[in-house]
């Protein structure tokens, strides 16, 4: 993968996007969401339109972030699961092949029990996903070069 | 780390606000999410103490439109700024694009800028980042105040790589775009030769 930037295509993405509707599905849960560690959101399904996905996605990766940090503090190395638990909506966040953060918002017709088990069988699918996003990086082959190409001209458009 | 995909024609990147306590950080962003176009900005989170001092961040994203079909968006984020809030910084230092190291110009602060552009090299460092290559804008910032530092002082203070600076006034939103615009400019040229 290029060390600078986190490239998904089309393939994967859309592979991605049938994982996260079958957890979707399988966990009756109301949203899911996979993030990068920085807080980007990569893909969702569900009632995604009653949630402001983009912050969801930020405050999810800070979270794993500041307990990531608690973890190091006391010699772990991550905390790889985190619950929550409110009063109508649960989140379950897990840590998905230590990059990216797969959130599952789930109310009363679910279950913890349930989510986890769903969650670890994503997880496999979700993990051989991204090694093959690993793969088409380091050969190339996809780049359709859009970035490569781009000009000091294209870049001044954007503050026209 | 920026993100782009294909698929949905996205391009993500990460800039942060960096700077000592009280140098205007969260007051630049606020002034962006203000007079932005809602269409083109998110909500803006903060995550402060009772008495509004950033605790962990203050999260905006907005979007710039599109380059060559792609939407570009960004994800600006400030950092506590006070000193003992040091683990936090670190944390929200991953995966960074670009960094907008915010001085205050008050001639009573310059000792605390100094230590806020050291301790930012080192948690670079510590993220992987070469300190003398990423993405950097300067500003400086409460230009309106009576005794601030004078432009070649930050300048010598601050800009040994040179790189462009601004003179703000965040309050009223002097230099807040200009900052802004000069980072995104910066993160894409970086973006395209793809190195960190």
């Amino acid at each position: 993968m290029n060390p600078g930037h986190f490239i998904l295509y089309e393939k994967e993405y859309n592979e991605i996007q049938s994982v996260l509707m079958k957890l979707l599905a399988d966990s009756y849960a109301k949203v899911v969401f996979l993030v990068d560690k920085n807080g980007s959101l990569l893909s969702s399904a569900g009632e995604t339109g009653n949630f402001d996905t983009t912050s969801l996605a930020s405050l999810a990766a800070g979270n794993i972030a500041a307990t990531g940090g608690l973890a190091s503090l006391i010699g772990e190395k991550e905390f790889s699961i985190l619950f929550h638990e409110g009063e109508r909506d649960n989140m379950h966040i897990s840590v998905v092949d230590n990059r990216l953060i797969l959130v599952v918002i789930f109310d009363r017709r679910s279950s913890i029990g349930l989510v986890r088990l769903r969650v670890r069988r994503a997880d496999e699918f979700l993990e051989r996903i991204l090694r093959s996003i690993d793969e088409a990086a380091q050969k190339e082959e996809e780049g359709e070069g859009v970035i490569e190409e781009l000009t000091e001209a294209d870049i001044e458009t954007l503050f026209k | 780390m920026s993100f782009i995909n294909y698929s949905t024609r996205e391009i993500n990147c990460k800039i942060v606000y960096y700077g000592p306590g009280l140098c205007g950080k969260t007051t630049n962003l606020q002034y962006i999410f203000r007079r932005m176009n809602p269409e083109s900005r998110g909500k803006m989170i903060s995550l402060a103490t009772e008495t509004d001092r950033t605790l962990f961040f203050d999260f905006l994203p907005v979007s710039m439109g599109e380059i060559r079909g792609f939407k570009t968006r960004f994800h600006l984020y400030t950092v506590p700024g006070q000193v003992f809030y040091d683990a936090s910084r670190r944390l929200i230092l991953r995966g960074v694009d670009g960094v907008v190291f915010c001085a205050d110009s008050q001639l009573t602060r310059m000792d605390s800028n100094l230590e806020s552009f050291d301790n930012l090299k080192i948690n670079l460092r510590e993220q992987g980042y070469d300190p003398d290559r990423i993405p950097m804008v300067l500003q400086y910032n409460k230009r309106d105040i009576n005794s601030v530092a004078s432009l070649s002082e930050l300048h010598a203070l601050l800009n040994y790589r040179n790189v462009p600076e601004f003179e703000s006034v965040a309050t009223t939103g002097v230099g807040v775009f200009e900052t802004l615009k000069a980072i995104i400019k910066l993160v894409l040229i970086d973006l395209k030769k793809g190195r960190k």
